[in-house]
């Protein structure tokens, strides 16, 4: 055959330009691998050390040199119930009505591109808009209140995004099923379709949480704290919060030897929650997905 | 020597056996089709031709496969070799998304062909050999996903044998055709086989007879016969190939 | 009964439904009624007035030339138009040195008097002075203050808001930082992105993949303040102590810090659109004889060129975006940076370090909502074009070769 046309060297050279290639992937992708160990490992290895119960469960101290990191705790735990309570009902509501609802086409399309509009927001804006609105508008003050609406409205798209699919997973003979049975559109969602997406709702929802405990920029105008005397007696008081309590820690510092170790130890609890969150919704993604399987 | 050579093939997907025990000589410049039910295997043995199956996860073959008297799953054969010598035209046609002159250039280009004067008139050449010249070549450079259904699958046959393969496997290329575009590809399957070694499979029957010297037909991964096209359907010597070709099941 | 319930409740879904249309209208107004007050302020801070000497013929001065005259880098009248007479800034703590307390009055009370006095007696003076000391029958003449111009806010080179006489809004250094810091990030995030997506979906069996997606999502959730501090005690000594410099708070290190934080997003979309190649497109290349890697630059990533560009775009969207991570490791410098190893600032960093000192309703307030209406705007528009990219899914189809 015409073989003479083909460079007999050109198959030498094309497979060894692949396994270059191949190598310099495999390469760049266990770094991406050693830069997260790197990040975890060094503020695990520096944190590890600080945290204790006493660290967990006691107020700073000494003009934030010593003590722990308790009223930071609670605030972060009250700010990611505080976006839930909001976030939860009107995200999931809102997939419904999408997936559900809505006539599919131009309707749909324009609420999705909104989301998606909404998600790709930078969070220091939401902060800006949070103290306009929330604070300054409706008056609620630097308070819990406040801050959890922002903090809601900002992982509102991911709730949407995450119900949404969950539905869109369920096949639609289910809904005619029940629909067969003289159930109304209704009460097919409610007791059909919603238990059935649950499982991969609450994922996402875990999820959002995660990622309401690691802002910082929507809380700074509307409602952290650097230090409060007492924990928040009401949801229109200030309150303090990890992220917050991490940079202003790490960034004002007035005495640096001090206050790095709170610093590190502020940065694993905060890390640990992460971590947790990832763990959990992974492990109950397999849970579930097994579970249906073998039904 | 036959061209193709298949001593006791079997393959698995996993553990499931989806190849059993078969063997196969085809002669060198001949037409042989491939028949029978869908999942029978048919499509798998042909890709085992070309190694296409090794894309796939946890496929294991045993035997032995011979193309030109050399063992193509033997450790010394680089596979991007053996493809250029077996060409391939798929089930639905396939151009990639460049335009019509790429489309066929592709297979020069990745085997190293750097001058352009040989790519053109290549390129023209085996357009022409898939008839299908004359209704693209004031077009070359526009997208290959302008053609019709038909004119794209005959591009297709026209960007394999470019490479100058000297087998090429074809998988139901006609099966998203219309009548007339089947029509053609068959016609050009007549024209391909002075040079080429031509294995196709086919879900329908009379194309099998229309365009093969020889037929295997296929049942639950195992080959249950193979012989001349005539015999086959005129005269088959088992029953259940008797039963598939007169529409009995499948 | 029931279908009044029902339709109840389906009114309620729909309201939800529409909760990110509303959510960013009202962002859009309250943003936007905030940030455009700043026009409506004086170039002057409030409640001053800037008078001259009746005889100096300047009628105004620009926001810029009023920061250099009391910065004394403008030092004679003949550089703003005026005549060849060496410029006097005299501010109200000044006035102390022309005269005793007695003829200023206990209460200030002779003040109005005096300062005319001075501006009439000197004809090269500036007088920076509240403008309730303005009798009505003053001596000088005041300077007309003009509303803040929008060039002089978008084209402006100095961003200096506590500057006094007259604040300065310009937005170009921020721009500038930002575009700086959010441009090395991509180049460092891109390439190295793009291989651990190819790698990702076409190369890494099964059994990594399934490693590497956790740890990609992981990277995904750590906070930005978790990067900002580890590039603190980390990255930023390491900068300073390689390139020698006196400052590890670099552009540089927010940079590297942003590169890592826009992996993630770039991995994840690009790796989606390349696994979304169809097979037949793979088989077809590998079987011309095609090697692995011919068939994924030749064919597959033409063909999810838009699913890749879309994943780049949203990287840079969180780059341009981020705040805190920057803020912290960036050094905050509001000046035009000239290399990347200097301090600089962005715009989310800017906010986030002034809004809390700036009081409410101000010049400096208002200016801070602007920035974040830039943001906002540059954030509407990435969106857009990734929605616009990603419509064309396949967009190579048709591409001339």
């Amino acid at each position: 055959m015409e073989d003479n046309i083909f460079n007999a060297r050109q198959g030498v050279r094309k497979r060894r330009s692949q396994w270059i290639a191949f190598g310099v992937f495999k390469l760049l992708s266990y770094s991406i691998v050693l830069i997260l160990f790197c990040i975890l490992g060094f503020i695990i290895y520096k944190g590890i050390g600080v945290i204790n119960w006493k660290f967990l469960t006691s107020p700073p101290s000494d003009g934030m040199t010593g003590g722990g990191i308790w009223p930071a705790i609670v605030g972060t735990f009250y700010l990611m119930i505080g976006s839930a309570l909001f976030a939860f009902p009107v995200g999931v509501m809102s997939g419904i009505y999408m997936n559900e609802y809505a006539p599919k086409g131009k309707l749909v399309r324009f609420i999705r591109v909104m989301t998606n509009n909404l998600s790709g927001i930078p969070s220091i804006v939401f902060g800006l808009f949070g103290m306009a609105l929330f604070v300054k508008y409706l008056g609620f003050g630097d308070s819990i209140l406040a801050g959890s609406l922002t903090l809601g409205l900002l992982c509102v798209p991911l709730v949407i995004r995450t119900t949404e699919e969950a539905l869109k997973a369920i096949p639609d003979s289910y809904r005619e099923g029940s629909l067969a049975l003289g159930a109304t559109k209704l009460q097919t969602i409610r007791y059909v379709i919603l238990p059935m997406g649950m499982p991969n709702i609450i994922t996402g929802l875990i999820l959002a949480m995660g990622r309401v405990s690691g802002e910082t920029a929507p809380i700074l105008f509307t409602c952290a704290a650097y230090f409060l005397p007492q924990l928040p007696h009401s949801i229109l008081d200030q309150c303090m919060a990890l992220p917050y309590h991490l940079y202003v820690i790490s960034t004002s510092g007035t005495d640096m030897e001090s206050q790095l170790p709170i610093a590190y130890g502020t940065a694993l609890v905060l890390i640990l929650i992460i971590l947790v969150v990832n763990l959990l919704a992974n492990g109950l993604r397999r849970y579930f997905s097994n579970k249906l399987k073998t039904n | 020597m036959n061209k193709i050579d298949a001593q006791h093939v079997n393959f698995f997907y996993g553990d499931f056996q989806a190849l059993k025990d078969i063997s196969m000589a085809i002669e060198e410049k001949a037409v042989v089709a491939f028949i029978g039910p869908s999942g029978c295997g048919k499509s798998t043995f042909l890709r085992l031709f070309n190694r296409m199956n090794d894309l796939i996860p946890g496929a294991r073959l045993e035997g032995k496969i011979q193309i030109d008297g050399v063992n193509i799953y033997d450790k010394s054969v680089q596979v991007d070799e053996l493809r250029k010598n077996v060409g391939m035209v798929f089930q639905r046609p396939n151009p990639f998304p460049k335009s019509i002159f790429e489309n066929v250039a592709y297979g020069l280009r990745v085997n190293g062909v750097k001058d352009n004067e040989f790519i053109r008139h290549r390129v023209e050449e085996t357009l022409k050999g898939a008839a299908l010249w004359d209704e693209v070549k004031n077009k070359l450079k526009e997208s290959a996903f302008a053609l019709s259904g038909g004119q794209q699958q005959r591009l297709c046959i026209a960007r394999a044998m470019a490479v100058s393969p000297s087998v090429l496997l074809m998988d139901e290329p006609a099966s998203a055709l219309d009548p007339i575009s089947t029509a053609k590809v068959e016609e050009l399957i007549h024209e391909l086989k002075k040079e080429y070694t031509i294995v196709i499979v086919t879900h329908n029957m009379q194309q099998a007879a229309r365009v093969s010297d020889k037929t295997a037909f296929f049942y639950m991964g195992s080959m249950v016969e193979y012989d001349d096209t005539k015999k086959i359907f005129t005269n088959p010597s088992k029953e259940a190939t008797q039963n598939y070709i007169t529409g009995r099941f499948g | 009964m029931k279908q009044v319930w029902e339709k109840i409740v389906e009114g309620i879904l729909t309201c939800s439904g529409f909760i990110t249309s509303i959510t960013i209208v009202l962002i859009v107004i309250f943003l936007f009624t905030e940030a455009f007050g700043l026009f409506g302020n004086k170039v002057t801070e409030e409640g001053y007035v800037l008078a001259v000497n009746g005889k100096n013929p300047v009628r105004e001065l620009s926001a810029v030339q009023i920061k250099d005259v009391f910065d004394e880098e403008i030092t004679n009248w003949s550089e703003v138009g005026g005549p060849d007479i060496g410029i006097k800034v005299f501010r109200l703590e000044d006035i102390t040195s022309y005269f005793s307390e007695e003829e200023l009055g206990a209460e200030y009370d002779k003040a109005g008097e005096c300062i005319g006095k001075v501006v009439a007696d000197h004809p090269g003076i500036i007088a920076f002075v509240p403008a309730k000391f303005i009798e009505k029958d003053f001596p000088g003449r005041l300077l007309k203050d003009e509303h803040i111009s929008f060039s002089e806010v978008f084209a402006g080179k100095e961003w200096f808001p506590t500057a006094t006489p007259a604040p300065q809004f310009g937005f170009v250094p921020l721009v500038m930082g930002t575009l700086w810091v959010s441009f090395f990030a991509i180049l460092f995030a891109l390439p190295f992105g793009l291989s651990v997506a190819v790698y990702m979906s076409e190369v890494a069996s099964s059994r990594t993949r399934g490693f590497l997606k956790p740890v990609i999502e992981l990277l995904n959730g750590i906070p930005s303040v978790v990067y900002g501090f580890f590039g603190l005690i980390v990255i930023v000594p390491l900068i300073q102590k390689v390139f020698d410099l006196p400052v590890g708070e670099t552009g540089l290190a927010g940079s590297i810090v942003l590169a890592i934080m826009a992996l993630p997003t770039i991995i994840t979309v690009s790796e989606d659109a390349m696994r979304n190649c169809p097979r037949a497109m793979r088989e077809a290349s590998l079987a011309l004889g095609a090697t692995h890697w011919q068939t994924i630059y030749k064919v597959v990533i033409p063909f999810s060129i838009s699913g890749i560009t879309s994943g780049v775009v949203l990287g840079i969207g969180r780059a341009i975006g981020e705040t805190m991570a920057v803020l912290m490791v960036t050094g905050n410098a509001a000046v035009i940076p000239t290399t990347i190893l200097e301090p600089l600032r962005t715009i989310p960093a800017t906010i986030a370090a002034e809004l809390g000192e700036a009081p409410a309703g101000g010049a400096h307030y208002e200016a801070l909502f602007l920035l974040g209406v830039v943001l906002f705007l540059i954030t509407m528009i990435i969106n857009f074009s990734v929605e616009y990219i990603s419509s064309k899914t396949g967009a190579g189809f048709g591409r001339k070769s």
